[in-house]
Order: structure tokens, then C-alpha cells, then sequence
């Protein structure tokens, strides 16, 4: 956080993640905590990404396979797998969700003006849900916006996507 | 000594309330005709309670009341008055007033005595025949108080004489203690009589065989004991000895002793009463909940355990290596369970039967009743359904509006109703239950139903559908149109619903909540409102059960019967629904297992399980893997943080920390697809 | 110091002339009703029994009548918390028994004075 800011705009800090070997990044700030993976209790008709639910401290947590939401092929959850429980303003409330990913990377300070538009990409990860694209020591991190993944990616599609993942 | 009495206050402001209830609740049952002694007597005893207690805590005004009242009781206790119509309204409006008045003791205030002066003074023409105004009775206390000064000259002291009785030792009393009390008030100077006292072996040491003659004179402060104070402590045994007083007279003026002592205790009374008026700043009225002692014995418990674990755990930490950690982590994983038991336990304790929300309706449906000129019995069902006790705060004001909406509209006049060859009198009924992890409540009534052409008329009216278009809605569609704001079939209003507060706000307000009103009506025969809330949180009686690995819960109302399947009484209709003849009837078998996708596997029926389960008046049978136990869930949503699941209504966390799932039978059934199934009607 | 048994179904009550006496020093059990302080006699002697008269289940007068037929129960100072109308009560109370009364209003002032005339 020494970082000077030279530059009239703002800097934030990323929680960075990797899933199929590509490097993500999500706003710290609505990054609640971390957990080890952990077996959550199925839910039936729901897609086959939400992997569940699990009790955080009392509260009923779903849990979403980002893997699996993004299209990307399914894996056996390893020592690195994670759980990041994220806290996302939903409506006229908070949400609180599970992502799994494949192990947590880094935490960077990134500068707003730094970030490149996502080109369209191939593959099944929605341009919609990326923010834009950084590049920090010649590396490219993907950050998303978590707000929108969880509303219209998570929520309120469910009807689609069940549709989608099942004739996937 | 002094002793604070404002700590027991707010504990009597709560029992009166609840003794206030007791009484409200008893008259209306006098109202409606009941007669039963425990009725009055429960009735009596609460005014008694109340008076005795604010006379104890400086009321002096509401004791004054509560007198009045519980004179009346008394008579009515006593079969010497009947429990007329008219006087029961009185009490009712006593109970109001009393209400008041504590109300503004509990605020700190002074009561507004206005109400209860005319209230007291109509009770206390009932009493006195209905003749008399309050002047004659209201005397009699006060001229209690003063008493007989001695005669003639000054008094110098007393000769007393004192012979108990043989069995003034049986009722507890004690000669020596009353002496000693003497010596108390002044110098004591006597003289003891044994001439009654038998001989040793004729002596029973349970009589009183001694007498005392006594002198009592001023003592060190030169006060000449008062005669009260002397007679004060032989009033006990009046009637178990002989006593005789005789003042020792000098010419001497002594001064009004009485009144300075009267002063005296005015003083006391008047700091007593600043003293009050201080703290009572500090005891805002807080909030309170009332919770079954065995819930907090049940917490209690769950306090012991996290007190053990965590003097395991700091045991632990006295001189850990790593050898210990397997302990470490099982102990902290049992503090994890602790204080999630915990947490729980006391979410319980937020869960309310809804007859608190019920309560307040009989005085309300009694009053308005009478108001209206209609006849109105009021049922009220599954008063202990619980609840969270914010949840039923919010339930509320819409519940009184629909109640109120009963009364006004749903309900006619009993010519009316004799008309349409119906009971004079209606009914309303609010009936409570769990469905699904939601609390209904339902407000029906046998009045005049909903006019689906009345209402149409206005909408189309309105604007709202085209008369073409209404043809094709159906009653529901049409009925639901109350609640949109602006629609008011305003013919119909009364003077009591003219309040500006329509349907549309109930709707707003409940669905505020994450619930629903729905309303059902035939014209002519009555309505029926009802409130579905989700419930956070609530409390379920479970039956856990297993299916394809994975434990659910069940709601253990809705179950008849679990039974092995026999391969015999399995039918099959049509190619895939399957029923089962469960002695005279055959009930459709259901494989939540398939619904729920948790298995594919389709499992023989032959030796399976088969709990049998009652939904919309239906059997149906629902094959599982294993019947757990049962216990209390407390229900937790999963639109908190996800989205509703069809047919799961909730989730719970079971004592080892795993999440389970509440199975939804209304969503279950629709997801079967039983709802269309020939088998099902056949079941029907 | 004594050990007395307060009987009132007014918690507010119960609490408030407990409270009084343990401040004094005097140990102090509660009974709710007459059938639970009936309970607590039949394993406990006690000094003194302070008991309400209006009460559910078991009253007052009926309480004494059942405690003096306890022989532990037979000497034991019994004082009725009445009321100034119930004259006829007391009355009552007595003939089952009882050592005397405490007239409601009191104050805990006159509480302690009272019960030192029955306090050895």
C-alpha cells in the first residue's frame, strides 16, 4: 500500500485466483473470507454449477462452482482448491455466496486506468461478467465484476441456465 | 433500611398486563353467556392482584380503582349479582382505564385520573343499587383510619393485662415476642401470673398457661407509647387471649402526637414518591420478550457445554506441543458446535405462539360487534402456531385491518343474514398453521361473500380490463383486484373502515415481509383472506429421513404413518404412476428421490420404505431410503442468499454442522406431476 | 438469621419481599402457589412462611390449614399478605391457623417491622 498515486485515479486492491490456469481477480472489498473446500449439501433441480449449500457460521451459503459456471472442464477438488465466500449487494440487500476456484493467488494494488477493455473472448466466460483486463509482471489477470456475476449470472438466470446446462 | 422498589416495578407492570388480559379475557366469556365460577373467581383474583400490588408499589390512585372493582367481583363471586351485559361493558372499560392508568405510571407519568373517577363512580353506583352516587362508600375508608383518642386528660402510660388463651401457642404466635415488642415502644415494668400453670405432670408445653400484668410507661425519648401501637401488636390474638387496657392519666397536656406522626409519614411518603420520579427516567420501557422457561433451561445447557469446552481448551493451551492438536482441533471444533448450538437456541427464543398476535381480537370483535349491531362469534385455530416474534409485530396491523374487513364488509346484519336463511350470527375465524416453512394465517368469515360482478364492474370501469377481457379472468384474478391500490368497492364502506387505509397497504405490507395475501370467496357464503409469510426463521417439528445418501427433513405434521411396502398391494396405473393399497383406499407412490435428483436409480418397491404423508386432504406415498429421527428444526430460508428451490422450503443445520433440506410437499406434488395424475384423483 | 418461605403467585411481590428480607440477612425461598410451597415444606422447616391469600390452584387460608397439619409445620409463625378489605379473611385465616397478617400496602420498612414480632 506504499504505492504513490501519481495519477489523478484510483487505485484498488484485487484478490487474485486461479482457475484452469488463468489468473482472476475479484474486489477485495467484497471479499468476505476464505475457506477450505469443503462437501456442500447438494440442492436439487438447480444447475449443475451450484454445487450446493453449506453452513457458514449459521448461515445457509450456496456455493458456486466457478469451473463448471464458466463451461471449463469439471476437476477433482485438490489441497489449493478453494472456497472464496464473497458478499455482493443484491437487490435492496447483501448476498453472501461461495466461489470455488482452483487455488488463491496474489492480492495486487491496481490501478483503474491500468485496466484494458476484455476483448470478446472465446469460450463460455461471459464478457459480461469481466471488468476489464490487467496485466501485472507481464501477466494477465482477468478481473471480474462480481456484482454482476452474481445477479445476472448466478441468480437470476437459473431458469436459462438450467436449460443451457442441461442440454450442454 | 431502605430498599429500592423500582426494580420490581417493571416486573409488575408485565403480570399486571398479563392479569389485565386474564380479565379481559374472562368477561368476554361472561359476555357470551359463560357462567362458570373459576371464570369469576380467575377475574376477581386478578383485580385482587393488581390492587394489592399497586397499593405496594405507591399506585394509590389505580388501587383505589381496583378496590372499587374488586367490590363488585366479590358480589358477582358470591352469586349476589348476576353478570349482567351492562356491567360486564363497565369492567371491560375498567380494564381499559386500568390499563391507561398503568401505562402512565410505567412512562413516568401521572395517570390522567379523569376516565377513572367517572368509571369508578358508575361501578360504585352499581354497587350501592344503582341509587347512591359515590360520596357514601368513599367515606368509609377514610373514617377507618382514625381511631378513638383516649378521653379526658393526659396519658402517662398503660396497664395491661394480658391472659392468652390455652391455644394462642397454635397459631404460631409467641407471649414472650409480644413482651419484648412492648418493651420495644416505652419501659416495660410486669409481673407474671403462673397461677394457672398446672402441675409438671399434668403440663401439656403445648398450652399457655402464663398471664402478665404490665406496666408501660415513656421511655429513654420521653414519648408516652401510643394505644395503636400497643393494640397493633396483640392484633393478631384478639380473639385467643384477654386484654385489658387502661390508660394512666395525669393532668398534663400531651401534645397531638397523632398528627405529627401523621406528618411524619407524609414526609416519608412525599421523598419516597421524588425518589421515584428520578429513577423513572432510567427505566425507559424496554422492550421485552417472554420465553418458556424450558427454552432457557435448554440454553442454560448449551452455556454449561461451552463452559467445559472452553476450560478444556484453555487447559490445552497451558503447555501445548504439536502432539496435542488432533485434541486441539476436535476441541475447537466443538466450541464451533457450541456457539452455533448456541446461537440457534436463542434464535428459538424469538419464535412466539401467534396467540399473541390473536389475542387483542376477542375485545376487538366484541366492541365492534356491538358497534355494528351484528352478531359476531370469534374462532380463533392453532393459536400456539410459532412464529418470529418481528415477523408478528409486522403481522400486525394488516391482521387487524383484515379482521376489521370482516366485520365491516364480509359480514351482514343479523336481519340480513336471517333473510339469506343463515345464523343470526356469523362467525370470524383466524386460524394459524405451518405450511411448507411458511406460517398462514387465515381470516375467513361466513358473510356475504364477494360480488365478482361488482367488482368487475369497476374495474372496467376504471379502465383496468376491457369487458371483453374480463370474461376471461377467473374469480381469483378478479378477487385479487381488491388489493391493487385505488380500488375500493366503496359502496360498501362503513363508518368504521373509512380510515383511508386500503387493501392495497395490507398487500404492501406483507409483501414487504416476502409474503402473500391471497383472498377466496363464493358470494353469498363468505370469504377467506390469507397471509403466507416465509419464514427466516421458525421453528419445525422434523422427521430427518434418507434418500440417496443425502439426510432431509420433513415436516413431522404432515406425516400419518410410515409402513413397509408390501409387493402385493403395489398396482400400477397408466405406465409409470404407481399406488399402493393402503387398506380400504389407494394412495399414489411418489419417488422423491427421481423429483429431487438425487438418484436415477429406480429403486424396487418391493421391501422399500413408504412414508405416508397428508397434504390438501390427499394420502400420498412417498418412497424413502431411511427413516432417521425427529427433531426440532429451526428453518432457515435459502432466498436469504440464494433463490427459492422447488420443492424445498427451507434448509436447517442438524447437530453436526451439515446442511439439510426441508422438503416442500406442495412443490413436491407439483413437480411429480401428480397434481394432473388420473392416480391421484382416483386417490382423491 | 431466619429462614423464611415467601408464597405469592405475583412474582413482582415475591421478589420484592425477598429481596427485602435477604437484604436484612435472612435466608429466603419462593413458592409460586400453595401446592408448590407445600412441596418445599415437606423437606424444609422454616422460621417464618409469609403467604398471599388469592391465589390459583392452592389459596392462603388452605396453605395454613394444610401447613399446621405438618408437625415441623405446628409452631411455625404463618403471616397472610391481605388486603384491608378482607376482614373477613383474616378472620378465616386464623381460624386455620395462621399467626397473623401483613396488610397490603407495605413497605419493606414495615415488612421488617412486622416480622420481628413473630422472630425469635
Amino acid at each position: 500500500m506504499e504505492a504513490i498515486n501519481t495519477t489523478q485515479t484510483t487505485e484498488n486492491q484485487y484478490l487474485t485466483f486461479i482457475l484452469d490456469e488463468e489468473e482472476f481477480g475479484v474486489d477485495i472489498l467484497s471479499v468476505q473470507e476464505l475457506r477450505g473446500w469443503e462437501n456442500a449439501t447438494p440442492m436439487p433441480n438447480t444447475p449443475d454449477w451450484i454445487q450446493g449449500v453449506i453452513n457458514l457460521r449459521g448461515v445457509i451459503v450456496p456455493i458456486v462452482c466457478l469451473r463448471k459456471r464458466f463451461g471449463l472442464e469439471d476437476r477433482e477438488p485438490c489441497p489449493t482448491t478453494v472456497m472464496i465466500i464473497v458478499k455482493v449487494a443484491s437487490g435492496d440487500k447483501e448476498r453472501v455466496l461461495g466461489i470455488v476456484v482452483d487455488a488463491v493467488s496474489e492480492v495486487y494494488n491496481i490501478n483503474e486506468s491500468d485496466l484494458q477493455p476484455a476483448p470478446s473472448m472465446d469460450g463460455a466466460i461471459s464478457i459480461d461478467f469481466v471488468k476489464g483486463l490487467a496485466t501485472i509482471d507481464e501477466k494477465m489477470v482477468i478481473l471480474l465484476d462480481i456484482n454482476k456475476l452474481v445477479n445476472e449470472g448466478v441468480l437470476a438466470k437459473t431458469d436459462n441456465e438450467k436449460a443451457e446446462s442441461v442440454s450442454a | 433500611m431502605s430498599v429500592d422498589l423500582e426494580q420490581f416495578k417493571e416486573m409488575f407492570y408485565e403480570e399486571s398486563s398479563e392479569n389485565l388480559e386474564a380479565m379481559e379475557s374472562g368477561l368476554l366469556e361472561l359476555s357470551e353467556g359463560g357462567t362458570d365460577l373459576d371464570v369469576v373467581n380467575t377475574i376477581f383474583r386478578s383485580a385482587h392482584s393488581i390492587k394489592g400490588g399497586s397499593a405496594t408499589f405507591g399506585f394509590t390512585s389505580v388501587a383505589g380503582f381496583t378496590h372499587v372493582m374488586e367490590g363488585l367481583l366479590d358480589e358477582m363471586r358470591e352469586g349476589k349479582r348476576e353478570a349482567e351485559a351492562k356491567i360486564i361493558d363497565i369492567l371491560l372499560e375498567s380494564v381499559d382505564v386500568l390499563r391507561a392508568m398503568l401505562g402512565s405510571h410505567q412512562e413516568g407519568e401521572e395517570p390522567d385520573d379523569e376516565r377513572a373517577n367517572i368509571l369508578k363512580s358508575q361501578l360504585v353506583a352499581i354497587r350501592d343499587g344503582g341509587v347512591s352516587s359515590s360520596s357514601g362508600s368513599e367515606s368509609q375508608a377514610q373514617a377507618a383510619d382514625s381511631s378513638s383518642e383516649v378521653s379526658g386528660g393526659t396519658c402517662q402510660g398503660w396497664n395491661i393485662q394480658f391472659s392468652p388463651h390455652e391455644d394462642l401457642l397454635q397459631t404460631g404466635n409467641d407471649p414472650a415476642l409480644m413482651i419484648r415488642e412492648l418493651g420495644v415502644l416505652g419501659t416495660l415494668s410486669l409481673e407474671m401470673d403462673d397461677s394457672r400453670l398446672p402441675s409438671l405432670d399434668a403440663m401439656d408445653p403445648e398450652l399457655a398457661y402464663l398471664q402478665w400484668n404490665m406496666t408501660l410507661k415513656s421511655g429513654e425519648d420521653g414519648n408516652v407509647p401510643n394505644q395503636d401501637a400497643i393494640e397493633e401488636i396483640f392484633e393478631w390474638v384478639e380473639d385467643e387471649c384477654d386484654l385489658t387496657l387502661e390508660a394512666i392519666e395525669e393532668k398534663r397536656k400531651s401534645p397531638d402526637r397523632r398528627a405529627d406522626e401523621r406528618r411524619q409519614n407524609d414526609r416519608r411518603q412525599g421523598s419516597r414518591r421524588g425518589g421515584e420520579a428520578g429513577a423513572k427516567k432510567t427505566t425507559q420501557a424496554a422492550a421485552s420478550i417472554r420465553v418458556g422457561t424450558e427454552r432457557i433451561d435448554a440454553m442454560m445447557d448449551l452455556v454449561g457445554e461451552l463452559v467445559i469446552t472452553q476450560s478444556m481448551l484453555s487447559q490445552l493451551g497451558e503447555d501445548f506441543d504439536m502432539s496435542q492438536m488432533e485434541r486441539l482441533r476436535d476441541g475447537l471444533t466443538q466450541l464451533e458446535r457450541n456457539s452455533r448450538e448456541l446461537q440457534e437456541s436463542m434464535m428459538r427464543m424469538r419464535m412466539q405462539p401467534v396467540s399473541f398476535a390473536f389475542n387483542r381480537f376477542p375485545r376487538m370483535v366484541h366492541d365492534i360487534g356491538q358497534k355494528l349491531g351484528k352478531q359476531i362469534r370469534l374462532e380463533m385455530v392453532g393459536e400456539d402456531t410459532e412464529m418470529d416474534k418481528t415477523v408478528m409485530e409486522k403481522l400486525n396491523d394488516p391482521l387487524v385491518h383484515l379482521v376489521r374487513n370482516s366485520m365491516d364488509h364480509g359480514l351482514e346484519p343479523p336481519e340480513e343474514r336471517i333473510d339469506a336463511g343463515k345464523d343470526p350470527e356469523g362467525y370470524v375465524r383466524l386460524r394459524a398453521f405451518h405450511q411448507g416453512g411458511s406460517i398462514v394465517v387465515e381470516i375467513s368469515d361466513d358473510g356475504r361473500g364477494l360480488s365478482r360482478e361488482k367488482i368487475l364492474g369497476k374495474a372496467i370501469e376504471k379502465g383496468v380490463v376491457t369487458e371483453k377481457d374480463a370474461e376471461l379472468w377467473s374469480d381469483e384474478q378478479v378477487f385479487n383486484l381488491l388489493f391493487d391500490a385505488g380500488f375500493s368497492t366503496a359502496e360498501k364502506l362503513s363508518d368504521l373502515s373509512g380510515r383511508g387505509v386500503g387493501l392495497d397497504v395490507v398487500r404492501r405490507n406483507i409483501e414487504s415481509l416476502g409474503g402473500r395475501v391471497d383472498v377466496a370467496s363464493k358470494f353469498g357464503e363468505g370469504s377467506s383472506f390469507s397471509i403466507r409469510l416465509p419464514l427466516t426463521l421458525a421453528v419445525l417439528d422434523g422427521q430427518l429421513f434418507r434418500l440417496a445418501g443425502q439426510t432431509f427433513v420433513l415436516p413431522l405434521v404432515s406425516i400419518i404413518e410410515s409402513l413397509q411396502i408390501r409387493k402385493e398391494l403395489v398396482g400400477g396405473v397408466g405406465s409409470n404412476a404407481e399406488v399402493y393399497r393402503l387398506r380400504d383406499q389407494y394412495i399414489p407412490i411418489i419417488r422423491p428421490a427421481s423429483i429431487l435428483d438425487c438418484s436415477d436409480k429406480h429403486e424396487s418397491l418391493d421391501g422399500g420404505l413408504l412414508v405416508v404423508v397428508e397434504w390438501d386432504n390427499r394420502h400420498v406415498g412417498l418412497l424413502v431410503d431411511e427413516l432417521l429421527g425427529q427433531q426440532q428444526v429451526v428453518i432457515k430460508s435459502l432466498e436469504t442468499n440464494y433463490q427459492k428451490v422447488p420443492a424445498i422450503s427451507g434448509a436447517t443445520i442438524l447437530g453436526d454442522g451439515k446442511v439439510s433440506l426441508i422438503i416442500d410437499l406442495a412443490g413436491l406434488f407439483e413437480l411429480s406431476g401428480l397434481m394432473n395424475d388420473r392416480a391421484f384423483r382416483i386417490a382423491a | 438469621m431466619a429462614k423464611i418461605m415467601i408464597v405469592d403467585d405475583m412474582a413482582s411481590m415475591r421478589k420484592m419481599v425477598s429481596f427485602t428480607l435477604e437484604s436484612v440477612g435472612h435466608e429466603v425461598m419462593q413458592a409460586d402457589d400453595g401446592d408448590v410451597a407445600l412441596g418445599i415444606a415437606q423437606e424444609n422447616t422454616f422460621d417464618l412462611v409469609i403467604t398471599d391469600v388469592n391465589m390459583p390452584n392452592m389459596d392462603g387460608i388452605t396453605l395454613t390449614k394444610e401447613l399446621r397439619s405438618i408437625p415441623s409445620f405446628k409452631f411455625t409463625p404463618i403471616l397472610l399478605l391481605t388486603t384491608e378489605s378482607a376482614k373477613d379473611k383474616k378472620m378465616s385465616g386464623k381460624a386455620a391457623g395462621a399467626t397473623g397478617w401483613l396488610v397490603k400496602p407495605f413497605d419493606p420498612d414495615k415488612l421488617l417491622a412486622t416480622i420481628k414480632r413473630v422472630l425469635g
